[in-house]
C-alpha cells in the first residue's frame, strides 16, 4: 500500500498498478427550463500512462461532457454531478477544493479543444498565451516564460517560432493553430491530455499530421491520451481501446482492433456501416435510422432500443449491463452474443 | 499602423468640412445676422449695409465660410455681437466645460463598467435584474428633470451641495452636476457591459483559460475583461463628444458658465460667430476623440490593426 496524504481518500488501490485515471459510475446532469437533461448515466472507464483511450459517440452522447467534468470546467450550475468518483493518481478529484483542483488543471492534466480559433484569445499573442502557463504555475518572469514558449512552438513544429511568437492567433493556419493548442497543453508536461474532437475543425491532410504530432508527443513524453472524436477513421491508427457512448452510457467498451472486426453492440455495428468504403462505390450508403434521443426523455430499458434492428421486449423494459465479452471487453446489449455471431 | 493612422487622418478632413459648413449654413443662411443686432428697432439702412459690407454678408454663402475658415486657422474665430473677441470666450467656457466632462467621464466609466461587470456576471439574478431596471428608469426620464429634482432635494432641501456651481467651478462642486450629466451615458455604458460580459463569459477560450489552471482572477481580468470592454471603449470615447454638447442643459440647471451657457446665448441673441465657433471647436473635439477610440481600438483588438 502506499501512502496517501489525503484523508479524505477513499479505498487507496494499489498506485503502481492503479491506473492514472479511473472515472467510476459518473453521472452528470443539466437543470435546464425543459427539466433535468440528464448528459452522463453512469460512465466508467480508466487510463494509464503512456495509453490511449478513444471515446467515441455522436454530438450529444455525453463524450465531451464527461471529459469536462473530469477537468472541472464544467459551469455549475446548471451542471451538476450528483453520483460518481474521479480517481486521478489515486485520489478522488470531485472530493477536492477547488484551489486543489485548478493547480491540477494545465498542470497534471491538459486539454486541447476542437476549434482552435475560437478556444485561442483574440486580442492575445500566442507567446503570450503559452507564457501564461509557465507565469501562473512556475512563477517565471515574462521573459523567461517567453524563451520557453519559443521552444514550445519549435517542439510542435511551427516554423520561424521566434519570429511569431508575437503573433496572434488569427495570423496563423487552421493547422498550425491547433499545434499551439497542443503545444499548450504540453507546456507543463502533463500526465494526462485530454483531446476533444482535435481534428474536427481541420482539412484531412492537416488532420493526420496533428493526429502523428500528438501520438508522438504522447510516445515521448508517455502521457496517458483521452481522445473525444466521433470519427472512426480518425481513432483507428491511434488508439489502443475505445469506449463507445450513447445517451450519456458506454455500449461498447474494447481494444481498438477487436471493435473493428466484430463489434458486440448494435449502434457500433451501424456505425461502422456507415463508414463509406470504396468497394461500395455507387451502393446507397446505410445509415442508422432515427435521431439520438432527447436527454430530458432518455427512453426506458436501452436507450438506443427505439433505433436498434434487434430490439425485443426486454431491451424496451430492462437497462442491459455491461456484459463481459472476453477478456477487456465489454458490450451493454442484451444480445451481444448475436451480434457477435451474425 | 502608421498606415492606419494617416488614413484615419484623412478621413477626418471631409467630415471637418461637410459639418462645419452644415453649421454655417444653418446659421448663416437661414436669419438675418444684422436683424438680430438691432432687435426691435429698424436699422438705418447705410449703417446695415456697412456692416453687411464690413461682415462680408453680401458675399456668397461659399465665400463666407471661406473667409471665416481662413480666420479660424490663424486663432480669429471673428466678434460676438458684445463686441468680444470669440476666442476669449472660449478660453473662458471651454475649460470649465472640460472640467465638468471629466468628473461625468469618470463617474460614466468607473460606475458604468463596475455595475455592468458584476450585473453580467451574474445574470439573471438579483443584482443583474436591479440594474437593468434602474438603468432602465434613468435612461427613460430627461437629463433636465433629474437635473432639477437632484437640485432640488440634494441642493436646497436637504442642503448637502450648494445648489449652483460658483466661479471657476472647482471640482467638489462639480460632482453633483457631473453625475446628472453622466446619468444617461453610464446607463447605456453599463447595459453595453452587461451584454458583452455575458456574451463573453460563453465564449470558447473563457473555457480554454480555465482549463489551463489560471486563477479565477485572472480568467476575469486578462481574459473576459479585455474582450469585454471593447465595445464599451468605443461607446466611452464617441460619448465625450456627446457629453460636451449634452452638458448645455446641465450648464444651465447648475448655472455653469461653460459651452453650454455661451451656446444658449449665442443662439438666443441669435449672435452667429459665437455659435459658430463654439460649434466648430465641438466638432474638432468630437473628431479627435473619434480617432483616439479608433487608435485605442486597434490597440486593444489585433484583428483590427491589420485589417
Amino acid at each position: 500500500m502506499t501512502v496517501i496524504d489525503d484523508v479524505s481518500n477513499v479505498p487507496a488501490p494499489d498506485a503502481a498498478l492503479a491506473p492514472l485515471l479511473e472515472v467510476r459510475d459518473l453521472h452528470v446532469e443539466f437543470h435546464t427550463r425543459d427539466g433535468i437533461a440528464k448528459a452522463v448515466n453512469g460512465v466508467n472507464y480508466s487510463v494509464s500512462a503512456g495509453e490511449t483511450l478513444a471515446v467515441l459517440g455522436e454530438s450529444g452522447s455525453g463524450k465531451s461532457v464527461s471529459a469536462q467534468a473530469v477537468m472541472g470546467i464544467l459551469d455549475m450550475p446548471p451542471a451538476r454531478i450528483p453520483k460518481g468518483e474521479i480517481f486521478f493518481q489515486g485520489r478522488d478529484m470531485l472530493k477536492m477544493s477547488g484551489e486543489e483542483r485548478r493547480k491540477i488543471r494545465g498542470r497534471k492534466i491538459a486539454m486541447i479543444f476542437q476549434d482552435a480559433l475560437s478556444s485561442l484569445n483574440p486580442v492575445l499573442s500566442v507567446g503570450y498565451q503559452l507564457g501564461e502557463m509557465y507565469r501562473v504555475h512556475q512563477g517565471l518572469s515574462r521573459k523567461a516564460a517567453k524563451a520557453k514558449s519559443i521552444e514550445l512552438m519549435d517542439r510542435v513544429r511551427i516554423p520561424a517560432a521566434r519570429e511569431r511568437v508575437n503573433d496572434y492567433p488569427h495570423q496563423f493556419s487552421g493547422g498550425m493553430r491547433q499545434r499551439i493548442m497542443i503545444a499548450m497543453a504540453l507546456a507543463l508536461e502533463p500526465e494526462l491530455i485530454i483531446a476533444d474532437e482535435p481534428t474536427t475543425a481541420l482539412d484531412v491532410t492537416v488532420q493526420a499530421q496533428v493526429m502523428e504530432l500528438l501520438a508522438e508527443l504522447q510516445r515521448e513524453y508517455n502521457m496517458g491520451l483521452i481522445l473525444i472524436t466521433h470519427d472512426l477513421g480518425v481513432v483507428a491508427d491511434v488508439a489502443d481501446k475505445i469506449a463507445v457512448m450513447y445517451a450519456g452510457r458506454i455500449v461498447e467498451d474494447a481494444p481498438v482492433h477487436d471493435i473493428y472486426a466484430r463489434p458486440a453492440h448494435p449502434y457500433t455495428k451501424g456505425l461502422l456501416q456507415s463508414i463509406p468504403r470504396l468497394d461500395q462505390k455507387g451502393q446507397e450508403l446505410y445509415a442508422i435510422k432515427g435521431l439520438p434521443p432527447n436527454l430530458t426523455r432518455i427512453p426506458a430499458g436501452c436507450a438506443f432500443n427505439p433505433r436498434c434492428p434487434m430490439a425485443q421486449d426486454i431491451c424496451r423494459t430492462d437497462v442491459p449491463p455491461l456484459h463481459p465479452v472476453g477478456t477487456a471487453r465489454g458490450s451493454a446489449c442484451h444480445f451481444w452474443k448475436e451480434t457477435l455471431g451474425d | 499602423m502608421g498606415r492606419y493612422v494617416i488614413r484615419r487622418l484623412l478621413q477626418m478632413v471631409p467630415v471637418f468640412i461637410g459639418t462645419t459648413l452644415l453649421i454655417f449654413v444653418m446659421v448663416y443662411g437661414l436669419g438675418d445676422p444684422v436683424a438680430a443686432m438691432f432687435g426691435d428697432r429698424t436699422p438705418d439702412p447705410a449703417t446695415a449695409a456697412q456692416i453687411r459690407h464690413d461682415l462680408h454678408l453680401n458675399d456668397p454663402l461659399i465665400q463666407q465660410y471661406w473667409i471665416y475658415m481662413s480666420g479660424i486657422f490663424h486663432g480669429d474665430f471673428g466678434k460676438a455681437s458684445t463686441g468680444q473677441p470669440v476666442s476669449e470666450l472660449l478660453k473662458s467656457a471651454y475649460p470649465v466645460t472640460l472640467k465638468l466632462t471629466i468628473v461625468a467621464f469618470v463617474i460614466e466609466a468607473v460606475i458604468g463598467v463596475a455595475l455592468g461587470l458584476f450585473a453580467g456576471m451574474r445574470r439573471g439574478r438579483f443584482l443583474d435584474t436591479g440594474v437593468l431596471a434602474i438603468t432602465l428608469l434613468v435612461v427613460s426620464i430627461p437629463t433636465f428633470v433629474t437635473g432639477y429634482v437632484l437640485q432640488y432635494l440634494v441642493g436646497v432641501k436637504w442642503g448637502i451641495v450648494k445648489p449652483s456651481v460658483g466661479d471657476g467651478a472647482p471640482f467638489n462642486q462639480l460632482i453633483m452636476p457631473g453625475l446628472v450629466l453622466a446619468g444617461v451615458s453610464l446607463a447605456y455604458v453599463a447595459r453595453l457591459t452587461r451584454t458583452s460580459v455575458a456574451e463573453n463569459s460563453r465564449a470558447d477560450y473563457l473555457r480554454t483559460a480555465v482549463a489551463k489552471g489560471l486563477p479565477r482572477r485572472r480568467v476575469i481580468t486578462n481574459h473576459m475583461l479585455r474582450n469585454s470592454l471593447i465595445p464599451v471603449v468605443t461607446f466611452l470615447g464617441t460619448d465625450i463628444g456627446n457629453l460636451m454638447a449634452g452638458a448645455l442643459v446641465t450648464e444651465r440647471i447648475f448655472n455653469i458658465h461653460g459651452v453650454g451657457y455661451q451656446v444658449y446665448q449665442g443662439i438666443v441673441h441669435n449672435n452667429p460667430p459665437t455659435v459658430v465657433g463654439f460649434v466648430t471647436v465641438l466638432v474638432i473635439v468630437f473628431l479627435v476623440a473619434n480617432l483616439l477610440v479608433d487608435l485605442l481600438y486597434a490597440v486593444l483588438d489585433p484583428r483590427i490593426r491589420y485589417a
